[in-house]
Order: C-alpha cells, then structure tokens, then sequence
C-alpha cells in the first residue's frame, strides 16, 4: 500500500475553508469521475461511509448487494459497459476479504474498478482489532495500485489518482483502504490540478518508424492476419480496426474479449480462435505468414500450442503495456501505444491487396469445417439453440454477459456480435458465478439495450443471492440458465480426459423457476422447443426481470476443442 | 533464449512503506529469483534506490524490469548489466581466532578490508568490494591452513551505480 504521509501535493484549500469529512471527500471523488452507483454492503468500520452516501443519495445509487462479491463483478459491469470507472465498496474484515476474487479478476481482464474498503480505526490497525485484516496486504499482487489512507489530508489526491489509475493506461483495479476514523476527520485540502505521477506513463500512439516497419510487414504479406483483442474495445479502436482490416483486405479473427470489436458477420471475420474456438480460424493462425496482434496479450487459451501458432509468421504487436510484447511470442515489430492512436498513424500507410489464394484457402477451410452448425437433436433442447434463439428474438441488439464453462463458449460462438461491449465474459481469471452480477452493472449502466444473463446452472448458484437485488432494485434483467444438472465442462473433460470417471460433476439442482418466485421474480421453466421459444418471446417482451429455467441436453459437448498442449492439427470437431 | 545470469537492476522508488512489500510480491509471484535487494535512501528526499541482484536469461531478466516498471511507485529501473558501472557490496564476517591474529591481519589487509573489532577469541573482519573479492576472500579464510572457523556472515548485497555523470540522462 502507499503510503500517504509522501510527497505533499495536497492542497490547502485556505480560501474557502470548506471542511469536508473523509466519507465527503470519496463520494465527491466519486461523483466528479462521473461515476452515479455504488454497489455495496455497509458494516461497522464503513458505516461512516454510508452516512456520507445517505447525504449523496440524490446524486449517487447505492445498491445494496447480497455478497460482496456481486459489489465486485457487478462493479466490473459498470465499467465494461461504460468505459468508466466501476466502484465497490464494503467494510473491513470479511467484507474485504470477499472482493478479492473480483479484484483479481479485474486485473486479468483489464478491467477498472476503484474499490472502497473500511479498515479498522487508526488507533486499532495492528491490534488484531474486531474485523481486522491487512487487505492492503492481500489485495498487493491482485491491484493495479492500492493505498492504505492514514490521513484525511491526504484523501482528496488519493482519490483522484485512484480514479485516474484505474481508467488510464491499461486500465486495473484500484483498492482504497480507509481507517473509520479517516471518513469521520474533516480536511480542508482539495486534490491537486494535476497529479505529481512520475514513472507512471500513460500511452501516446505508437513509434512512427515501428510503425512505418509495421506497414511493410504488413503490405509484403501473403497470408495476414488480425487477431484482435480486449484492448480494441478498451481504447475505442474498433472503427480504426475496421479500417484496417478492409483497407488492407486482411482477415479477422478474435479472442474471446475481442468477440464484437469486428462485426462477426462481416465476409472477413473468421470467428473466434483458441480452444474453443472455431476450426477455421485456428487453422488460419497456423498458416498465416503475418499476425497482427491488436490490443492481447496472447493468453494460452487463444494460442494453444505457441509452436505451433504461425511458426512461419512474422509478428507485428500492438499493445500498451510493454511487459505484454515479448512475453509469449517473438515480436517482429513491438509497438508499445495506444492502440487507437497507432492503427491511426498506421491506416494511411496500408496498401490494399487483393490475397486471391489466402482467402481461397480460408474459405475452402470454412466451407468445410462448419464449426457453428447445430446438430439435429430430436429428444432434447441443446444449448447451442437457447444462444440462438435469444439472437433471433433480439435481432442481434442485446447485450450479452455469460458465465463460466461451456455457457460461456456457446454464447461466444452461436450468437454474432456486431458491435464491441455487446458480450461480456471474465475469460482470465473465469470465475463462475460472474454473469448474475455484472449483468446487474451492465444494465444499470446502460439501460438503452436489452441484457441477457446467459449462465450454467453451477454458475448461478454460486451468486443466486443477488436475485434478491434484482428483485429489490427492479433490474430488468433476463436470465437464461442452461440448465444440464452438472458442471458440464468439468463433465465435459472429465469425458475426454479421465475415461468418464465422473466426479463432482453432477448438480442436484432446485427448481430455479420457484426459487425465482420465491425471490418475487418472474422464473419460468421450459422442457421441450416450443417452451423454450415461447419463454424466450416471453422474457423479451416482459418488461422486468425474468428468471428462464431451461433444461437443456445434460450431455452436450462444446466443439470445436484444442486439446491442451497440442496443435490445431488435433482439434476435435463435433462427430455428428 | 541466453544463459543465465545474474543482473544487476537499480531501480528509482517512491520512499513509501509498502514499497518493499510490492517489489518483493512481484518477485515472487512471477518466479523471478532474487539473489540480493539493497535499498536505502536516494539523493533526491522522498526517493530510494534499490538495488535488485535478479537470475535469469536476458529474455527473463527484460520481463522483471517491464513488470517492475508497471509498479506506480517505480519511477525508473535501469539493467547495468553488462554497462560501465560500479557494483558492489560491504560484507562483515566474524572469525574465531585463537593465537597469530597477525597473520589474519595480514590477509585481511591483502584483500583491502579492515578488522573493526578484536576480542580474545574473535575478530570482526569489514570487507567491501565486489563479489568476487568477498568471495574469494572467504575462500581464502576457510581454507588457511590456521583453521580459522568463520563464525558469523552478514553481508548487504551488491549496490550498484552507473560510471560517468548523471546528467543529462534520466534516471
Ligand atoms: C469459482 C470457480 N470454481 C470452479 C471453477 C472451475 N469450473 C470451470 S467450468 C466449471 C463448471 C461450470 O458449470 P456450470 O456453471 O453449470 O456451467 P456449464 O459448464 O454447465 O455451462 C467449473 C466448476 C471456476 N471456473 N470458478
């Protein structure tokens, strides 16, 4: 944690003597980042922290969650939806210790969100005191930055750094420990105009002779191609990226962030790669001669086996965090920037090419390996048609979010996002349980556009309480559980890799459709195809959170599947 | 990829309390091995240098100083690895003697250290230098046909500083 006894960039506001407490000051810091919902649960070191929030209410939402773990994710919504920062707060202790898998994932993903946590009283830190935890201790490897505020003075700078850290650069989890004691003090210091942030720099477009470099790769290419990232969608590069790909006539592919950041029925878009992604696209990144790398980091789920992942292909990579370049693949061409900044200084210099053999190849590997078809299932629902069904009534115009395992696979693949932060996934740290709540944020970010929680039935469990919140609040929400009664990717490898032994795999689930009304929301449970279609018309019509309990195919597998530590060459595709 | 190796990283830090924790935490949990850290105040008030002794292959050892950079209490991280520059380190060793304490004395000053302590039956050796001198110097006590027994060694691990002026170069 930071100290704040540091540099003294605090400012004296001797003029107007305004005295504001602590909790003022947050909710202040809070308002001016444009920031308008908390997600939270109070207790005792942060009560004064809600008193300051009971003040605001006119101005900031509190909502008031059932874990703090939904503060976390739903928080992550937030911010994923808007591009602002998301904030979560909670109270010291176990209320501190619950965010920690949020703070986590929000670092995997790239995600900024400011989280507020009550510590005990100064005069108790170290004292083993009642709801003592050293969370600045634990939050250390899980933040992007975290401070431990032991003087009011010093809040109002804190605060602001916190928020700008959080949204700048390549955006993280900002943790805020605050002593009881510092929301009640008053200070009449104010933030500084501009931060004192030496060290921290924050991106510009990237080297004009890289990206000069770049443009020859590129432009001498046989077999290109863009494998786009989550940081398309962070620093708002999708136009840029369009530019490029149909400048250039160079094929798209994208990881499982990047879903949206090209429209996914546009010809030159090549679906998803990775394990699960689609046959085709994989193949193209073994063949491929030039990877253009925008905004990823290159996780091993995309890559697979790194040998053999475009082992003839130059590689150009765009990034803004330096420690991405290099880290997994041999660069050709490192280009640290801003990713819209630099596609902007690299456009003029793409030269269009016509690629006549590249996308005969593509394309003879797409017409043959159908990686999206559904197989006929007469006896039950698969999964597969819930995604499109949800696509069909939405026209394509919902947002979204999936949960952990095959849900989130299939509502990757079967459903074609046209635009960037239309689907939500945590595909770092894949923490189940994620898409009730950051549903929550996404709606209450946005309200413009239907969201759809696409979740397993394990998933769910994990934060079923928050049906509570979406009861309270009134979030017009839909969720749809596909419903197979077990953790069917654990099922699912279980099958592949341990001879079917399976264990831990089953879910002895409740009846979700009661436990909805039970919760005073609307749940509703389909069997057969004409109920699962008839409950989806329904939800999307019904105006109002809806609970769908669809009980889809308990065996169904996702495909295609990368078996882990081998190459495209072995992917299994789908037998029937 | 290169051989191993160790390099020598001098790092411009935030004096906070914290800071230490956060450079050590991502030490560890990145698998980076660290054969010494020293850190102590700077020319400039609310900064410190560090001084990281860190093992690896060049690619490695690049991947530490960009994770290193991403700290936001990090000001600068240089790798003098390899440059014109003065590394060292200040050991203290503690030798039990028993009669001829001239010859200790005599070695002692051979490989320009000082004895900054004398009791009956031990003496206290200040040795500074690079590595290598300490070690070697080490060597040369264990294995001295006197049998004198090292008792105690402490030492600070290597600080390290690039030759030439500051000026005009950041960091
Ligand atoms: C918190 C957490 N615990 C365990 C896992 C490991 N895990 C990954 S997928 C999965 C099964 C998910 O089952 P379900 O939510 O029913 O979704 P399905 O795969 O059936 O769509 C499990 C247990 C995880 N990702 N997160």
């Amino acid at each position: 944690m930071s100290s704040t006894n540091g540099r003294s960039t605090n400012v004296v506001n001797t003029d107007s003597q305004i005295a504001r407490s602590g909790g003022d000051v947050v909710c202040d810091a809070i308002l001016e980042a444009g920031v308008d919902v908390v997600f939270g649960m109070p207790g005792g070191a942060s009560l004064p922290f809600y008193d300051a929030l009971y003040r605001y209410q006119d101005r900031i939402r509190h909502v008031l969650i059932r874990h703090e773990q939904a503060a976390g994710f739903a928080a992550n919504g937030y911010a994923r939806a808007t591009g602002k920062v998301g904030v979560a707060t909670s109270t010291s202790g176990p209320g501190a210790t619950n965010l920690v898998t949020c703070m986590a994932n929000d670092m995997m993903d790239s995600v900024g969100v400011v989280y507020i946590t009550g510590q005990v009283a100064r005069p108790a830190i170290g004292s083993d005191a009642f709801q003592e935890t050293d969370i600045t201790g634990i939050s250390i490897p899980v933040t992007k930055h975290s401070y431990l505020v032991l003087d009011v003075d010093d809040l109002p700078r804190v605060m602001k750094e916190a928020f700008y850290i959080a949204s700048s650069g390549r955006p993280g989890p900002v943790h805020v420990d605050i002593p009881k004691d510092v929301f009640v003090e008053t200070t009449t210091c104010t933030a500084p105009q501009s931060l004192d942030l030496r060290g921290y720099i924050t991106p510009t477009a990237g080297d004009a002779a890289l990206v000069a470099r770049a443009a020859e790769v590129i432009n001498a290419a046989d077999r290109p191609i863009i494998m786009a990232g989550h940081g398309i969608d962070i620093s708002g590069a999708a136009e840029q990226l369009f530019a490029l790909a149909t400048r250039g006539n160079i094929p798209v592919v994208s990881t499982l962030h990047g879903v949206g950041t090209f429209p996914e029925t546009h010809p030159l878009s090549f679906g998803m790669l990775g394990m699960h992604g689609l046959a085709y696209a994989n193949f193209a990144m073994g063949k491929t001669d030039c990877i253009i790398g925008l905004g990823t980091r290159f996780d091993d789920r995309a890559v697979g086996k790194v040998e053999e992942f475009g082992p003839d292909a130059k590689v150009v990579h765009i990034d803004v965090d330096p420690a991405e370049i290099g880290k997994v693949l041999a660069t050709d061409v490192p280009i640290v920037g801003d990713l819209k900044m630099t596609l902007e200084r690299l456009l003029p210099l793409i030269n269009h090419h016509d690629r006549k053999a590249w996308f005969s190849q593509l394309d003879s590997w797409r017409g043959r390996h159908r990686s999206l078809d559904i197989p006929e299932s007469p006896e039950s629902v698969l999964p597969q048609e819930v995604v499109r069904a949800i696509y069909e009534v939405s026209g394509g115009d919902a947002r979204v979010i999936a949960d952990v395992g095959q849900n989130q696979m299939w509502a990757a693949q079967h459903f074609w996002y046209e635009k960037p932060r239309m689907f939500f996934s945590a595909g770092g740290l894949g923490p189940m349980g994620y898409a009730l709540p950051a549903a929550m944020g996404v709606k209450l970010a946005d309200d413009r556009r239907d969201v759809w929680c696409v979740t397993g039935d394990g998933g769910l469990l994990i934060n079923i309480q928050e049906f509570n919140t979406l009861a309270a609040e009134g979030i017009n929400l839909k969720v749809a559980i596909l419903n197979n009664a077990h953790l069917g990717m654990i099922r699912q490898w279980q099958e592949f890799f341990y001879e079917g032994r399976y264990m831990g795999a089953y879910l002895d689930n409740p009846d979700f459709a009661a436990v909805a009304k039970s919760f005073g929301l609307h749940g509703v449970g389909a069997t057969t195809r004409e109920e699962m279609n008839s409950a989806i018309e329904m939800a999307h019509a019904h105006d109002g959170p809806v609970v769908l309990d669809l009980h889809v195919d308990q065996v169904e597998n996702v495909y295609p599947m990368i078996v882990p530590g081998t190459g495209v060459a072995s992917v299994i595709e789908d037998p029937r | 990829m290169s051989e191993p190796q160790v390099h020598t990283l001098v790092a411009t830090v935030q004096d906070h309390p914290g800071v230490l924790t956060r450079v050590a935490s991502l030490f560890r949990r990145r698998g980076f091995n660290i054969a010494s850290l020293a850190v102590g105040h700077s020319e400039e008030p609310g900064y410190s240098r560090m001084t990281i002794a860190v093992e690896g292959s060049a690619d490695e050892v690049s991947q530490c100083e960009k994770q290193l950079y991403k700290l936001i209490e990090v000001d600068s991280v240089r790798n003098l690895t390899g440059t014109a520059a003065i590394i060292c380190e200040l050991a203290l060793i503690k030798i039990r003697v028993s009669a001829r304490s001239d010859e200790l004395d005599k070695v002692t000053r051979n490989h320009g250290g000082e004895i900054v302590d004398r009791s009956e039956s031990s003496m206290i050796v200040q040795m500074p230098g690079d590595q290598k001198r300490v070690d070697q110097f080490l060597d040369v006590i264990s294995g001295h046909p006197d049998a004198w027994l090292i008792e105690e060694i402490s030492r600070t691990g290597a600080i390290a500083m690039a030759r030439g002026s500051t000026h005009g170069r950041n960091g």
